[in-house]
């Protein structure tokens, strides 16, 4: 059996109970993004405290549909970045991409930035769920540009 | 229980291997596309390694070899379906078999008076159902939004059935075209296709069957159909990928506009102008799929050596048993007819509290290949207000170990997720 190691506990946690789901208001950008493969959605807001370079991650509140890759790594998304510079928060996001576009192989991702998504390495073994880890991602990157866009 | 003999699958070099850690492969996604018999991949071969040129040019003998044995292909797949060899149009596959179609109907607006039938504007209507594959309605949205025209659809009953309760008003006077699927590759529902050409017939509508999932699973005489034009892949009917075929009625070809133009479907050629082959060549432009062609004829070969309706018994077998052994699990929802009855082996399901791509993972483990997603018919997904099914598709290769194996695998998933 290769499903425990897909499945973390870590995953199946936040997938049972999901950390700052639901829309809630204010927000600056929001961004629906779909998997047309599966149907996945999700619809995302951000809101920043202050603006251009030196803004920061107050809130991430999301409304999403689909399997429980997509939905925990929503979850964890929204822990990691929260409170962090936007700048920052980027980092995070281009770590995690690089962990899901590593196919399996060994390229030691750093456990100090990714903490919980560090879970989501055994999904990059499976070409077909990579697109539900990075659904959440995508679209608060998204939901952002659109944010930094309004303030500045 | 009539069920085709186990050395059959002996014939699917691939059914042999292993998948995910030495599991033995259980395939359950025919629907998607089929494994190939010995018969088909050896008649590509041969192809390939004694006569391969470009059929219909040039006068040397492999291609004379090459025409042959292309246009051999079109008669096995025509006795296939009861039609003759001019009526068989060759395409990619099912859906350019209908963008054809739907192209051509636009075309129809600036050919000549004999393409009058085919001119569709606005006013007129195009009808299709709720339960298409995506195949079989984007193409008729796309001439709706081209021409002016205004599609409309049957619905959906509850039980996975076309409601056929508006048919004389949906299709009326206005109507041009009814296009609907002859076995939804979602919902297994075989619609009353008869019931509604009749209609459509009966105010002058042309009837397009999207034959995708029905040609390779049931006994198909165009004769029988009432029909004008069915279109189906290969690749879901054992033959090869690239290779489809349009259906239509002799006189319709004959004056129906072309869609892709260029070589091999010309009459005469001057700088100004040009005039088409009679059909089936007139919808044949460049140098066809030939090996493939050649593979599908082969395809239809080993069918009708089998028996369509042994098949079609097989396929039915395995059906039932599968409504029984996913339908007694707490959480499964069908989702489509709930009986063997006007239904094929297409059956989706829903896992409460599991999502599809979940359930299918874990199928996936076990070596069962199943499809998860909303199957390329995102309408019916809505129509039942669910995001996605599992589902699992027979075909003549499959046993009841296979059903057996899903079932188990299904609720394996939710020991694994803990809702069971």
């Amino acid at each position: 059996m290769q499903l425990e190691a897909m499945y973390q506990e870590v995953i199946l946690d936040h997938y049972r109970n999901p950390h700052h789901k639901g829309l809630r208001e204010p927000y600056e950008g929001e961004a629906h993004h779909v998997n047309p493969t599966c149907g996945d959605e999700v619809t995302l807001r951000v809101h920043l405290d202050g603006s251009g370079q030196d803004a920061t991650v107050a809130d991430v509140s999301y409304d999403a549909m689909g399997c429980s890759i997509s939905q925990a790594s929503a979850s964890v998304m929204a822990d990691l970045i929260i409170g962090k510079p936007v700048k920052e928060a980027m980092a995070v996001g281009e770590e995690f991409l690089a962990l899901m576009q590593s196919r399996g192989q060994d390229i030691a991702p750093d456990e100090d930035v990714l903490e919980d998504a560090i879970a989501f390495a055994g999904v990059s073994k499976y070409p077909a769920r990579i697109k539900c880890a990075l659904l959440a991602w995508m679209a608060w990157k998204d939901a952002t540009a659109r944010a930094l866009g309004e303030a500045s | 229980m009539t069920l085709l003999p186990e050395e059959l699958k002996k014939d699917f070099p691939l059914l042999q291997r292993t998948v995910r850690d030495g599991r033995q492969l259980v395939y359950l996604d025919s629907g998607a596309t089929s494994q190939k018999p010995l018969r088909v991949l050896d008649a590509e071969r041969e192809f390939y390694e004694r006569y391969n040129a470009a059929p219909h040019r040039g006068a040397h003998q492999l291609a004379e070899e090459a025409t042959e044995a292309y246009e051999n292909a079109r008669a096995s797949i025509a006795r296939f379906i009861g039609a003759s060899p001019g009526e068989i149009v060759f395409t990619k596959n099912a859906t350019e078999g209908i963008n054809l179609v739907a192209y051509a109907m636009s075309n129809a607006a600036t050919a000549g008076a004999e393409a009058e039938r085919f001119r569709v504007g606005p006013g007129d209507e195009v009808v299709v159902t709720e339960m298409e594959h995506h195949a079989n309605l984007v193409p008729w949205q796309e001439l709706c939004r081209r021409t002016g025209a205004t599609l409309r659809w049957f619905g959906i009953t509850d039980d996975g059935r076309l409601d056929l309760a508006d048919l004389d008003t949906l299709v009326n006077e206005r109507t041009k075209i009814v296009a609907l699927t002859h076995q939804s590759n979602v919902l297994g529902t075989v619609p009353p296709t008869k019931a509604i050409a009749a209609r459509a017939h009966a105010v002058g509508a042309l009837v397009l069957l999207d034959a995708a999932q029905s040609v390779p699973h049931q006994p198909v005489d165009v004769g029988e159909l009432d029909a004008d034009f069915l279109a189906f892949s290969g690749h879901k009917m054992l033959g090869p990928t690239g290779i489809g075929v349009l259906w239509g009625r002799r006189e319709l070809l004959e004056t129906m506009p072309p869609f892709i133009t260029g070589g091999s479907m010309i009459e005469t050629v001057h700088m100004e102008s040009t005039t088409f082959m009679p059909p089936p060549q007139r919808f044949e432009a460049g140098v066809p799929m030939t090996a493939q062609a050649i593979g599908l004829g082969a395809a239809c070969d080993y069918l009708a050596d089998i028996g369509m309706d042994r098949v079609h018994e097989h396929e039915r077998t395995l059906t039932g048993y599968s409504l029984e052994r996913l339908g007694e699990i707490p959480g499964v929802r069908i989702i489509g007819p709930g009986t063997t009855e006007a239904r094929g082996g297409a059956v989706a399901f829903t896992v409460e509290d599991i999502h599809p791509h979940d359930v299918g993972q874990v199928l996936d483990d076990l070596g069962v290949e199943v499809r998860v997603g909303h199957h390329c018919a995102w309408p019916i997904c809505r129509r039942f207000g669910i995001p996605a099914t599992t589902r699992a598709t027979f075909y003549l290769y499959n046993n009841l170990a296979d059903v057996d194996a899903l079932a188990d695998g299904v609720r394996q998933a939710q020991k694994f997720f803990g809702t069971a």
